[in-house]
């Protein structure tokens, strides 16, 4: 039997195991109850309360044995207090009466010791908030043999094909509520599978990833599978020369890079000329391809539907065909600025105002088939890290490339190569897309996810190799 | 808290050690921060933290498992270390080889470290009439266009015990500032930092480390530079001398040596994600990493400085050491745990494993990984170049999953020539294979240049760990370095 059919095989065996479960979270019911004990406990103007429960587990794998393997429970409650233009906030993940009462005197007492702040607002009253469904109990109750048992199954495949696997299996649960004293109420939940591989050679490696709200969309198998095709077809590295060349970069690679272009967006960083977008707002700045927006509510998006106040994230038009349009705005900068708040404010007191944090980047319908098929010299990327800003405002970005790097020549993949670094302006990337495939919700590690297209870019800026 | 701690750590070690533990270990941690920032001349994060918890560590059918919760009754607890006890039995599906751990003795010890004055008990007012008297001195220079300072303060009381007999108590008290000044102009954003970038300088130390680092005397100098970048020489590209700034060489250090030699890298533990390293084990004690004046250690004890890498045990229970990494330029030792360390055939851990918090598992980090001062003094060094760059203070910094190729730019550099510092110049750069950088490494300067720098964001492990490391460097020179790189269009 082949190694794919050998997993096959073993998946079908799996069943739902009785190991032990993560452990029950508290009811947006019972958050409601803790915020309700603090706002009796507060004597300030305005307070409040952010409670996050967690119920948290990962399988961690490497030489084709699981290494590491943890669980965690966690509440942590959150107490801002408003006094006479003052805010400040202190943290506890104790939920006892002793407790929260000092959890309120911390706030309150950090809150007194500051100037007044004259830009500071009330707190907003209710809102109404976008429905979204993004918690599975069928993760919610996975277990850590459930984990175990999948990643024998990699393990096996990557035995059956001389290769060396390392990787991460993670389900978890998570529960929050933000309320204040106007009567806002903000209830959020949602649950998060997550596989990542690394299949390595003597010489090579291959590396996959996806994250899924419900464990049952999660298919470890066959990402395995493809960071083992990887492995393979990247033994035996040649060396190219550093230099400009044609990329097909997976959308692993874009959401890595694209993702560094998100804080650019916050009205604030603008403001602060801090944002590669300053002075370029309204100006041609990336390719005609190029439509880019914010929008929590996508179905390939995570995330909740309001802000760090409660207030409603709205959909927002970021570029549209390589124009940046629009910014987005928290209560305090929409005031200071004239402009509406759009729902991205982060939770208060804080420097940094805001930021969209559920990017999609439009994409297109060319496959990766298609992209590879076009090229006349070329690199397909799978996988960038380490990546840095060298230029803010040019937004030149720094990184490597890693696990799975190949050579495309006259329309087809002939091998693997060498590791490279680039130093590429993102802007200047965006403006050389070539094709785009579908948008696909990626998952990297540089960057929070996002929804984004695997692309082919023209003169994508190799500066140097190193030795695998 | 005390009695609190070693009776929740009674619980677990009872529980894990009825449902078939073999060995059990327990961190009980009680966390306490307070972060404080201003940004033009406006308080911006204002804001403390506590966090108490468990974490229970089990060996079980030969296999490891992990739980941690803040639950702390005594059902909460036992849950806690049974679930441990579960997990890895689990772990026990596919685990490869029997598990050994380097023996080690069972200690019972108070540890904590010193300080003069405590940063929780100085008033906050005053600690914000600091930040907001610095941004408001740089605010004063035309052309700063955004000015930013913070102040992070951290205690960690933490008790450990084992199930070979240990039972660790210490608490840390961890302080730290910086200030930066950025300057939008002329299509560009430079900015310049003091007394490193990224934070600040942070150590195991009181609030005298604020004072000592006397932020509004350098403000206006900070706010200067920034501005004047923007008429600065670009950084050639080509091959040149180099003279690393200790605060940059820190960094280099924690990136192209710290990393490297982490054993759980070496054996591949963090393939997936942080990656493996250029340093197999055949080149323990052969491979000539660099050249004969190089020496560095991982040194976790109090009498190497206090480092964010300075403790009395690690995580697991290991007394702080102080490892030969470099020995005149030759490659002599590994960052390893009780259970890496056997596997390369050494007869003890390292002691380097610690955790971020109570729910997370312990792993090998950086202690203090610091380069031995020299003999130079930076004037002499100066005097003695004939051609090259300073660079100064890290504006970024990148390096590929084994640790061999790196390219760093830094926010500043100026001119070394005919020994003499002459131009500033803007957007430094350089780049190099790590063997070959420090294999090029020709005088380092002496103590009275040596600073142990703190780093507070080194991220490591899945899930993510944000973990405290030190670095002791004083300047040194380098030959022959590629530079520029970084900025060629």
């Amino acid at each position: 039997m082949s190694a794919a059919g050998t997993v096959r095989e073993m998946s079908r065996k799996r069943k739902r195991s009785a190991g032990v479960a993560a452990e029950r979270l508290p009811s947006h019911g019972e958050l409601r109850r803790i915020a309700e004990r603090i706002f009796k406990l507060s004597e300030t103007e305005e307070t409040e309360v952010q409670i996050d429960v967690t119920s948290d587990a990962l399988t961690r794998f490497a030489n084709n044995a699981i290494h590491q393997n943890m669980a965690e429970q966690s509440v942590a409650v959150s107490v801002r207090t408003v006094f006479d233009g003052r805010t400040a906030r202190a943290t506890t993940n104790k939920i006892d009466e002793e407790s929260l009462r000092r959890v309120v005197e911390a706030s309150g007492r950090l809150a007194r010791s500051q100037p007044r702040n004259p830009d500071l607002l009330p707190m907003p009253g209710p809102q109404k908030y976008a429905k979204v469904r993004r918690f599975f109990e069928a993760t919610a109750s996975a277990t850590p043999l459930d984990r175990a048992r999948m990643v024998k199954c990699v393990a096996a495949l990557a035995q059956e094909n001389d290769l060396n696997a390392a990787g991460i299996y993670t389900t978890g649960a998570f529960r929050s509520l933000l309320a204040n004293s106007r009567g806002l109420v903000a209830e959020y939940e949602y649950t998060r599978a997550e596989f990542s591989v690394t299949m390595m050679g003597e010489d090579s490696s291959g590396w996959a990833k996806a994250n899924e709200p419900n464990v049952r969309n999660l298919d470890p198998e066959e990402l395995a599978a493809r960071a083992a095709a990887k492995a393979a077809g990247t033994c035996h590295p040649r060396e190219v020369e550093p230099g400009r060349y044609t990329v097909i970069l997976e959308p692993a690679a874009v959401l890595d890079l694209v993702g560094f272009l998100f804080y650019d967006f916050s009205a604030t960083a603008v403001a602060d000329k801090r944002s590669c977008l300053n002075e370029r707002m309204g100006k041609k700045v990336m390719g005609e391809n190029v439509t880019l927006w914010d929008d929590v509510c996508h179905p390939l998006q995570l995330g909740a539907p309001f802000d760090g106040e409660g207030m409603p994230r709205q959909k927002v038009l970021l570029v549209e065909r390589g124009v940046p349009r629009n910014l987005v705005f928290s209560r305090g900068t929409a005031r200071k600025l004239k402009k509406k708040p759009t729902g991205h404010g982060l939770s208060l007191p804080n420097e940094y105002g805001e930021a969209p944090m559920n990017l999609v980047l439009e994409g297109g319908t060319s496959s990766l088939e298609e992209m590879i098929a076009s090229t006349e010299r070329g690199i397909l990327v799978t996988r960038l890290w380490y990546i840095r800003e060298v230029d803010p405002y040019e937004k030149v970005m720094t990184g490597m490339t890693r696990d799975g790097t190949f050579l495309v020549e006259k329309g087809r993949v002939t091998g693997g190569i060498k590791n490279m670094r680039f130093n590429q302006s993102v802007l200047e990337l965006l403006s050389n897309v070539e094709l785009l495939g579908p948008a696909v919700r990626g998952a990297g590690e540089e960057a929070t996810e996002m929804v984004v297209p695997a692309m082919k870019v023209r003169n994508f800026n190799f500066t140097e190799v190193t030795k695998f | 808290m005390t009695d609190l701690m070693l009776e929740l750590a009674g619980w677990a070690m009872g529980t894990a050690r009825v449902r078939g533990a073999t060995y059990a270990d327990v961190r009980v941690m009680d966390i306490r921060q307070r972060d404080l920032s201003t940004k033009n001349g406006q308080v911006g994060t204002l804001a403390e933290s506590e966090s108490l918890g468990i974490g229970v560590r089990v060996i079980a059918d030969g296999a490891w498992g992990f739980a941690a919760t803040d639950k702390l009754t005594r059902e909460g607890v036992q849950a806690c270390a049974a679930r441990a006890v579960s997990i890895a039995k689990a772990s026990a599906l596919t685990k490869r080889g029997k598990l050994v751990l380097a023996p080690e003795q069972a200690y019972a010890d108070t540890w904590q470290n010193p300080y003069v004055k405590d940063p929780f008990r100085i008033p906050l007012e005053r600690q914000l009439e600091l930040l907001l008297a610095a941004d408001k001195e740089m605010s004063r220079v035309a052309g700063v266009t955004l000015t930013e300072t913070s102040m992070q303060f951290r205690r960690i009381e933490q008790f450990f015990a084992s199930s070979i007999g240990s039972a660790i108590h210490q608490v840390k008290t961890q302080s730290g500032c910086g200030i930066v000044a950025t300057s939008f102009g002329e299509h560009e954003i430079q900015k310049r930092s003091y007394p490193n970038s990224f934070g600040g300088q942070h150590m195991l130390a009181g609030y005298e480390l604020v004072e000592a680092l006397d932020l509004v005397g350098n403000a206006r100098r900070v706010g200067e530079e920034a501005v004047a970048l923007h008429k600065a020489v670009p950084c050639p590209e080509g091959t040149q001398t180099l003279i690393l700034a200790g605060d940059q060489l820190g960094l280099q250090i924690h990136e192209s040596v710290g990393h490297p030699i982490e054993l759980d890298r070496v054996l591949g533990q963090e393939a997936n994600m942080a990656g493996t390293s250029f340093l197999t084990i055949e080149k323990l004690g052969t491979l000539r990493y660099a050249t004969e004046i190089v020496n560095v250690v991982a040194d976790a004890r109090l009498e190497h400085g206090p480092g964010l890498g300075t403790f009395g045990y690690d995580d697991e229970g290991v007394p702080a050491q102080c490892i030969p990494i470099i020995q005149n330029g030759r490659f002599t030792g590994y960052l390893s745990n009780r259970e890496t360390a056997p596997v390369i055939g050494l007869e003890r851990s390292g002691g380097t494993m610690r955790t971020e918090s109570w729910s997370r598992l312990p792993i090998i980090r950086m202690t203090n990984v610091s380069l031995l001062p020299g003999t130079w003094k930076f004037d002499d060094l100066i005097a003695d170049t004939d051609d090259a760059i300073l660079m100064e203070t890290n504006r970024s910094w990148s390096i590929d999953d084994k640790r061999y190729q790196f390219q760093f730019s830094t926010e500043i550099g100026w001119e070394i020539r005919g020994g003499k510092r002459g131009r500033m110049i803007k957007n430094p750069s350089y780049s190099g294979i790590t063997t070959e950088f420090w294999n090029s490494c020709d005088a380092i300067c002496g103590r009275d240049h040596w600073t142990l720098w703190g780093t507070p964001n080194c991220g490591k492990g899945q899930p993510m760990q944000v973990m405290g490391t030190g670095h002791g460097a004083a300047p040194a020179r380098f030959r022959n370095i590629k530079i520029g790189s970084a900025f060629v269009k």
